[in-house]
């Protein structure tokens, strides 16, 4: 019999080649500036010892060749622009390319980070726009736009809310984080030096206050939260959350993973939160890169505030009143230091320079175009969009073996959700022997990206799906009708069609045990 | 679709689900929304009011260097395959951004010299950090020796990071512009313990050991580090005793060096410099200045480090048909398995931007990298000495340099920046100013990529020797006045 490896078409072959496996001894794209300053002796330029001998191993190929092998590559990607991407918790949305236009205009895009600041006001004031708008929406006043991404934003809180205890003499050591939380917030309690304790589901979905009341002592530092939570519900709870843990003296972290559901519609601010981080590259609409850049500012309320990273981007009113001593001019925004012998209270600072500012370019593009009422509008597609893929996934065929996971039983909502819901593969695990993996296989084969899979780990083979707003009825219609046609052929034809998916595919399901195994993780040489 | 739902209004949905005492029942107060032209004519006319490299001669350095980046890597950014997905979480569709991330993985671990690289993290100073967190992971040690020259922004980073994990950090001095040989040295013999312990017998004194001995190569003032030495010091004062086996031996601190990406074609790698984890900022391979962001931060160790190691990692796979692939992998180090106890919360990373970090070293390639260090090299010496020679201008340390160099001038740095901005041009950044150290007074920081020709060079040494001359002048008249 023919070795399955051998049945392989050469182009499948061809594109899984790496670059390191093509070109040629001495082909080259680059051409050097040439050497237009006087030869100098080579040790005494740069010593033989410091020296490496043989050069890295690079790629020797063609710009022609390497234009192809990317452009190759690029089509074994299924990206956000190809087709519906409904990843529960990443926040999908339609990338403009108004804002890749205008990240790339030489004043932003060439604009070195330690430009003297009264030469980068255009930058300045961009960001201290984008902090007054985030401020904005989350309610609260004070904001730092370093973090580079979601889970830097959290250590970022989590490391305020140290520095405030401790600027009280007070040395609290747990955070409380729901087991419905993102695997971000213990493990960045974890790097932050704290210890986790974890909080109870109720069964309508939100914070089990009875065990947050036994939980919440004087050694709580904080409880990290995002609202609505994993499971797409709104925490009826709230204020009363907010209450118990104010009332031992804790703080209350905002995880904005969820914010999508919520701008111009309520405010973490309002609801007692302390901290907050944003995800530009969610709400924002910075795209997701394949894995990042992201970037992660932080707003904070008027205790938190001194504890912020430095530099802050401020805005000198004084600017207009004429030069001050011994300098030229103010400039009107300026980078504020905090510089040490001071008094500062800073953290310090998370990262180099100012933070992602390509993605704040981005970011505030968005927030222009669309305003306060544009972005309350996003917000209530999305919860629109989200309850009508719900509704149809509700419809009798879908239900029986994908419900929700967590129906509401009395609260306010009724069995409504807000930008995301979460179902239950369990009882079509049980009664059609597909899993929920097998699911989210078969739906490539439809054209379509599942939805986050396996998350919260508390809902037995959980779908997580967020739409978000910038899809239509016909993509959520056609999605309903690919999950219930699924559904559907495991009835007819056996559960065998998704559990060998998927077919049309680059490559089928890959021996991720193999891989974790023995790890082969460059191209060997 | 709201028969469907059934609700009467899409007010209904929020009114059923949100309190009302935490409704926002005011508009938010932000500007109205625009139109694409507008927006456009908005954000260009804020990039105006910005003094980029392309409308000044710019010697600027620091962390972030202007090196050309070639036309494909634009297109290749840009390309929604490439621009619009997130994590490959399902690999059966995403093999071609799991092959880039091997071939970065690759790349990187070519360049350092060491087995095993990451997917990429934030950027350069945070990389810092996270090495930091590795190490102390693995050997549990209470304390951070690091060198003066690593990048300031690294320091206050690892600082800031280390207060939250518990580490003690203590800073060697430089000496002659490099890290002082014999104060690195005792810094990390000073308490680390020394001798035998007892048969059975728990390291008492052990919570005060070294986890991590950390420099910069180049460091921060343009120097050439002697990394193996530095590498040799750290592990030899601190290696197991004879005697202690058995015991618990005393785990030598994990030496870990912010390197400069660009320098690695002519500069010997950490790997063979006796470097266990090299980091660093990845903005000169590929990536524009961006104002500071985004760019990548690159994550290399040698292999016992693998399973401790922030961040994504991909791996090479076979399919159900036996065909070549690509995955994700090694995620039980990870946040979303791991929860409380990974080994990192790094979750999006900077897979576009290590994007293009591969197709700019494929696009050098292994001549080329050799060929652009040479240049830089040359040119950066030739710097340095026209500078030199200046009245009031002398060279900070005369260490070799690669693609940047230090000098001290004999007049205020601002005041000579404001003069040489005048004519054009911005000499480099204002040491002290980032430091914060009095001894970097009138220190200013050149740097010199491969889009500064040998007539730019000379064009800085007119216009800043006449800056310093007029600066001069004018505190001279000045005292004269007074």
């Amino acid at each position: 019999m023919t070795p399955v490896t051998e049945l392989e078409l050469p182009l499948q072959r061809e594109r899984a080649r790496t670059i390191f496996e093509k070109g040629a001894t001495g082909r080259r794209a680059f051409i050097s500036p040439r050497l237009d300053v006087p030869e100098v002796d080579a040790e005494e330029l740069l010593p033989k010892r410091f020296r490496r001998g043989e050069p890295p191993r690079l790629p020797e190929v063609s710009e022609p060749e390497i234009v192809r092998h990317y452009v190759g590559l690029s089509k074994r990607n299924f990206d956000l622009d190809s087709g519906f991407y409904p990843l529960g918790s990443c926040t999908m949305k339609h990338n403009p390319r108004l804002h890749e236009r205008v990240a790339a205009l030489p004043g932003h895009a060439r604009l070195h980070p330690l430009q003297d600041p009264e030469r980068a006001q255009g930058a300045l004031e961009l960001m201290w726009n984008l902090q007054q708008a985030l401020a904005e929406i989350s309610g609260l006043p004070h904001v730092s736009l370093q973090p580079s991404a979601g889970s830097h934003g959290e250590l970022a809180g989590v490391l305020l809310t140290r520095a405030y205890h401790e600027a009280k003499g007070e040395h609290r050591h747990k955070v409380l984080t729901p087991d419905t939380s993102h695997g971000t917030n213990p493990a960045t309690v974890t790097m932050a030096g704290l210890e986790v304790v974890k909080l109870a589901t109720n069964p309508d979905g939100g914070v089990d206050l009875d065990d947050l009341r036994a939980k919440a002592d004087a050694d709580v530092a904080c409880l990290m939260l995002t609202n609505p939570n994993t499971l797409g519900l709104f925490d009826q709870n709230i204020q009363e959350i907010a209450a118990i843990v104010h009332g031992v003296g804790a703080t209350l972290y905002y995880d904005g993973a969820n914010l999508n559901a919520v701008m111009g519609l309520s405010r973490p601010g309002d609801m007692g939160f302390d901290i907050v981080h944003f995800n530009l590259h969610k709400s924002f609409t910075q795209p997701h890169g394949g894995g990042g850049p992201g970037s992660g500012p932080i707003a904070v309320s008027d205790r938190i505030a001194p504890f912020l990273p430095r530099p802050l981007v401020v805005r000198r009113d004084d600017g207009a009143s004429g030069p001050r001593p011994g300098r030229r001019g103010s400039p009107t925004f300026d980078l504020d230091y905090g510089r040490a012998g001071s008094e500062s209270k800073s953290i310090g600072r998370l990262r180099g320079f100012q933070g992602n500012y390509g993605c704040f370019v981005r970011s505030y593009a968005y927030i222009c175009s669309l305003g306060g009422d544009g972005l309350k509008d996003a917000s209530e597609t999305a919860v629109l969009n989200a309850n009508y893929l719900l509704a149809r996934l509700k419809e009798k065929s879908v239900a029986e073996y994908l419900p929700l996971a967590y129906p509401p039983a009395r609260g306010a909502g009724g069995s409504l959700c807000m930008h995301e819901f979460v179902l239950s593969g369990g009882p079509m695990k049980r009664e059609l022997q597909i899993k929920t993996l097998d699911l989210a296989k078969r739906l490539l084969d439809f054209g379509f990206h599942p939805p986050t899979v396996y998350f919260p780990l508390l809902v037995e083979e959980a779908l997580m799906i967020e739409p978000t707003e910038t899809e239509t009825k016909e993509t959520l219609d056609a999605f309903a009708d690919a999950i219930a046609e699924i559904l559907k052929e495991a009835e007819t034809d056996g559960p065998e069609v998704a559990q060998n998916a998927p077919y049309t595919t680059p490559v089928r399901r890959l021996d991720e045990v193999a891989a974790a195994k023995h790890p082969v993780i460059r191209q060997a040489l | 679709m709201l028969a469907a739902i059934g609700v009467p209004s899409v007010e209904a949905l929020f009114d059923r689900q949100i309190p009302e005492a935490v409704r926002l029942r005011r508009p938010l107060e932000l500007p109205a929304g625009m139109g694409e032209q507008d927006v456009f004519a908005h954000l260009r006319a804020l990039a105006a009011r910005n003094v980029s490299a392309e409308d000044e001669l710019s010697f600027l350095g620091a962390g972030m260097y202007d090196h050309y980046v070639p036309a494909l890597i634009d297109m290749l950014m840009e390309r929604s395959e490439f621009l619009t997905p997130y994590t490959p979480y399902q690999p059966e569709i995403s093999q071609g951004g799991l092959q880039v991330m091997f071939e970065y993985q690759t790349a990187i671990s070519e360049l350092t010299a060491l087995p095993v690289a990451n997917a990429s993290v934030y950027e350069g100073p945070s990389a810092v950090a996270a090495a930091g967190y590795l190490a102390k992971l693995h050997n549990g040690g209470k304390r951070f020796v690091l060198s003066a020259g690593l990048h300031p922004h690294s320091i206050e980073t690892l600082r800031t990071y280390a207060h939250g994990y518990g580490m003690e950090v203590v800073e060697v001095p430089l000496r002659d512009g490099v890290t002082d040989l014999d104060a690195w040295t005792r810094a990390i013999d000073g308490d680390t313990p020394s001798g035998a312990y007892p048969e059975g017998h728990t390291l008492k004194g052990a919570g005060r050991q070294v986890s991590a001995a950390i420099f910069a190569q180049p460091n921060f003032y343009g120097a050439v580090e002697d990394a193996a030495a530095l590498s040799a010091a750290a592990k030899s004062g601190s290696a197991p005793r004879d005697g202690a086996a058995g015991a618990g031996t005393v785990n030598a601190p994990v030496v870990i060096a912010q390197v400069d990406p660009i320098t690695l074609g002519i500069l010997a790698p950490p790997g063979e410099c006796g470097v266990d984890v090299a980091v660093g900022e990845g903005q000169p391979l590929g990536n524009r200045l961006d104002f500071g962001g985004p760019s990548f931060g690159f994550f290399a160790a040698r292999e016992e480090y693998l399973r401790r190691m922030p961040g994504r990692i991909a791996g090479e796979t076979k399919d159900v048909d036996g065909r070549r692939g690509f995955v994700l992998t090694l995620q039980t180090r990870e946040q979303h398995i791991r929860r409380e106890k990974a080994t990192s919360n790094i979750c999006t990373a900077q897979a576009l931007n290590a994007l293009a970090c591969v197709v700019y070293l494929t696009w050098l390639g292994r001549q080329g990298i050799v060929e652009l260090g040479e240049l830089l090299l040359a040119r950066t010496h030739y710097a340095r000495e026209t500078l030199s020679a200046l009245d009031g201008v002398e060279p900070l340390h005369t260490q070799p340099v690669i693609r940047e160099f230090a000098v001290r001038i004999d007049a205020d740095v601002a005041a000579v920046k404001r003069r040489c901005a005048a004519e054009g041009v911005n000499p480099g950044v204002d040491l002290q100013a980032i430091t914060g150290r009095e001894e970097d007074r009138g220190g200013l920081l050149v740097a010199i990529t491969e889009q500064r020709s040998r007539a730019d060079i000379d064009r800085l040494t007119e216009v800043l020797g006449a800056a310093i001359a007029a600066t001069d002048q004018r505190s001279a008249s000045k005292m004269v006045a007074a």
